[in-house]
């Protein structure tokens, strides 16, 4: 078990700089999700941690000991790639004692925890076989395995579940949590999958061009969004967005859009708006709710069904809004609705800061 | 219910030879013929006697057939002034060969694996640099080189001949290997170096035994190339260790007396036998080996 502290982080790519003056604190035992699009830096951070990067500056503390420029086999860390990364010339047996035996282990330790892994994760059937003859989800058990034997105290999972179709996901996922729940190690999870995020994570950090955008618990990250990027890039379907203004008054505050006005006096904001500012807000389908008493009214334009519920897309003067419908449905695509927006869950963010107010 | 009575008729893929087939085939025939003729008129030759061959009708079988000129050709056609046969070249050969295979095969998975995996620093000017020797002819390298070895004391010996088969097969090698190897994830090498694997261990416990196929193909590649090299042979390997290409030379530039033509025949046959075998039994690797130099470079 280890804590990690990066402080003002620097990395490069020649004259590229992807990630700059980061600082992040892992606390030891938690699970911390970096979350963030394709190219936002959180594989290039994860790998720098793990000393397969060089940093252009910064430092990088696992456990309290400075390991900035320490070799990735003495940082205490065991890793798991996108690509498995599973020695084919090896057993699954010998995959998993390969760095045990590089350093020496004495051999009953070694075969002490290959055996606690294998029977973690459920491999013990298949500890003579080549990689070749398992599937992408027993790979990936053994790529997990051979990190595990490792007993570090930092484990460091760059984006692990990306290559495997849909049901294995969820299943390897709810293992990971297990796994998490019975070792207490920290655990360091990159992905670009808000799910995976949001179900496995303490904490999230959202990332966007090698910068925090957020750091916060999934809920928190999810129901008070710091700006419209994260906003966006959390929740499927994502965010409503309408775009308006606000009229601030001595009784109150009134977000005015095209043919809506809407008092969000109960709205948490966190300072003091000024009168006539752009503004945009920002509602989640589940607070966006269709019934028979609502005061607004919209046409419905497109009904998903997702088996549980159905995700129901209605314009409402032009903009198309998403709302989440449970339950048997009491109307039909172009039929007119009414709905009511669930004010106290709402976010406003300033329109040309993106910032959340 | 009963099973359908009557399935539906299923129709075969129908043939068809087209002119475009035709010709195909017809040009597939010539370039056959093209390269068998001569090779049928060698394997024909070598079993007949001189004086069948004197009646000059080199495309008929042989009446009575003959191995006296292979034999002659093995122990006792002369090759200058010794005549030996052209079996102490063979040996010669060998001696060569197998040095020069297994030395720049490991040499160039070395390079390969650093080049692709650790990329020290100016390792890309280095890689072109090395590129740039595979374009340069071996004949402009020949006197520097055999100045180089005389002061090394390794001109005319095996050693010698084999540093020099080393060197100039080093590009290739290189180039063979650094393809393959960048064709593994890098993930794979990153594995290895948080599982605490050196810049060795990792090559030699992780590497070398993933690079079966294509050390296979470089290992055809080196035997053919080398066993048949000519020039080098003639210049670096001194008058004890001439490779079998050059005894094979003198056998058929030696005239006394009538050209023994079967002798001849038989002599180059014996020759090339070694590429040939590797040919024939390795066909699948070799055109992967030439398809792995020419998709990435």
């Amino acid at each position: 078990m280890a804590s990690v502290e990066i402080h003002d982080l620097c990395i490069r790519f020649g004259n590229n700089e992807v990630i700059k003056d980061l600082s992040l604190d892992v606390v030891d035992g938690e699970f911390l999700v970096l979350l963030g699009p394709s190219g936002c830096g959180k594989s290039t951070l994860l790998h720098s941690i793990a000393g397969l990067i060089d940093v252009a500056g910064g430092r990088i503390d696992i456990g309290g000991t400075d390991m900035t420029w320490a070799d990735p086999t003495d940082r205490n860390i065991g890793m798991v790639f996108q690509s498995y990364a599973l020695y084919p010339t090896m057993t699954v047996e010998r995959n998993m004692s390969f760095g045990l035996r590089i350093n020496g282990t004495p051999k009953a330790e070694i075969e002490r925890r290959v055996n606690r892994a294998a029977e973690m994760l459920q491999l013990q059937p298949l500890l003579h076989r080549k990689p070749s003859q398992l599937s992408g989800g027993q790979r990936q058990r053994v790529a997990i395995g051979r990190a595990l034997v490792r007993e570090a105290g930092v484990f460091l999972f760059d984006e692990p579940l990306s290559n495997l179709d849909a049901k294995l996901r969820a299943e390897l996922r709810r293992e990971l949590k297990l796994l998490h729940k019975n070792l207490g190690s920290t655990m360091i999870y990159v992905t670009h999958d808000q799910v995976e995020a949001m179900t496995l994570a303490t904490r999230i950090v959202v990332m966007r061009n090698g910068k925090i955008q957020q750091i916060g618990a999934p809920a928190e990250v999810y129901e008070k969004p710091e700006n419209l990027f994260v906003a966006g890039f959390l929740g499927s379907p994502g965010m409503n967005i309408l775009s308006g203004r606000l009229n601030v008054s001595s009784n109150g505050l009134v977000f005015v859009s095209k043919g809506l006005t809407l008092d969000i006096a109960s709205c948490p904001l966190m300072g003091r708006p000024g009168n006539e500012q752009e503004v945009l807000l920002g509602i989640r389908p589940e607070n966006l709710l269709i019934h028979a008493a609502g005061e607004l009214q919209a046409t419905v334009s497109v009904i998903e069904p997702m088996g549980n519920h159905h995700v129901v897309w209605i314009d409402f003067n032009g903009n198309l809004l998403s709302s989440i419908v449970t339950g048997a449905l009491t109307f039909r695509v172009d039929e007119a609705v009414r709905f009511t927006i669930d004010v106290a869950k709402v976010s406003l963010f300033d329109k040309t800061s993106e910032q959340r107010l | 219910m009963t099973a359908v009575a009557n399935p539906l008729p299923i129709t075969l893929r129908p043939r068809r030879l087209g002119p475009a087939r035709i010709g195909v085939y017809a040009f597939l025939l010539c370039a056959s013929l093209f390269f068998l003729m001569p090779l049928y008129i060698m394997l024909v030759t070598s079993f007949k006697t001189m004086d069948e061959i004197r009646l000059g009708n080199i495309f008929a079988f042989p009446v009575s057939v003959t191995v006296e000129p292979w034999v002659a050709a093995w122990t006792s056609a002369c090759t200058g002034v010794s005549c030996d046969g052209i079996r102490g070249g063979f040996w010669n050969s060998l001696m060569i060969v197998i040095p020069s295979t297994i030395l720049p095969i490991f040499l160039g998975a070395l390079n390969g694996y650093a080049l692709s995996f650790w990329r020290p620093r100016g390792s890309q000017v280095l890689f072109g640099i090395l590129m740039m020797g595979a374009f340069i002819p071996v004949q402009v390298m020949m006197f520097p080189l055999v100045r180089i070895l005389a002061t090394l004391g390794l001109f005319s010996s095996l050693p010698g001949i084999v540093l020099v088969h080393v060197i100039f097969s080093m590009p290739v090698m290189t180039l063979l290997f650094r393809n393959y190897y960048l064709s593994i994830p890098q993930e794979l090498f990153k594995a290895a170096r948080i599982d605490g694997g050196g810049f060795f261990r990792i090559f030699v416990q992780l590497m070398l035994p993933m690079s079966t196929p294509i050390i296979i193909v470089a290992a055809i590649m080196q035997v053919t190339g080398v066993w048949n090299d000519y020039i080098l042979g003639l210049v670096f390997a001194g008058r004890d260790n001439l490779p079998m290409t050059v005894q094979l030379n003198n056998v058929i530039n030696t005239t006394t007396g009538t050209r023994l033509y079967n002798v001849n025949m038989a002599a180059t046959i014996l020759t090339s036998m070694v590429p040939l075998i590797i040919y024939f039994v390795s066909g699948r690797w070799f055109v992967r080996g030439i398809a792995a130099g020419a998709v990435k470079g």
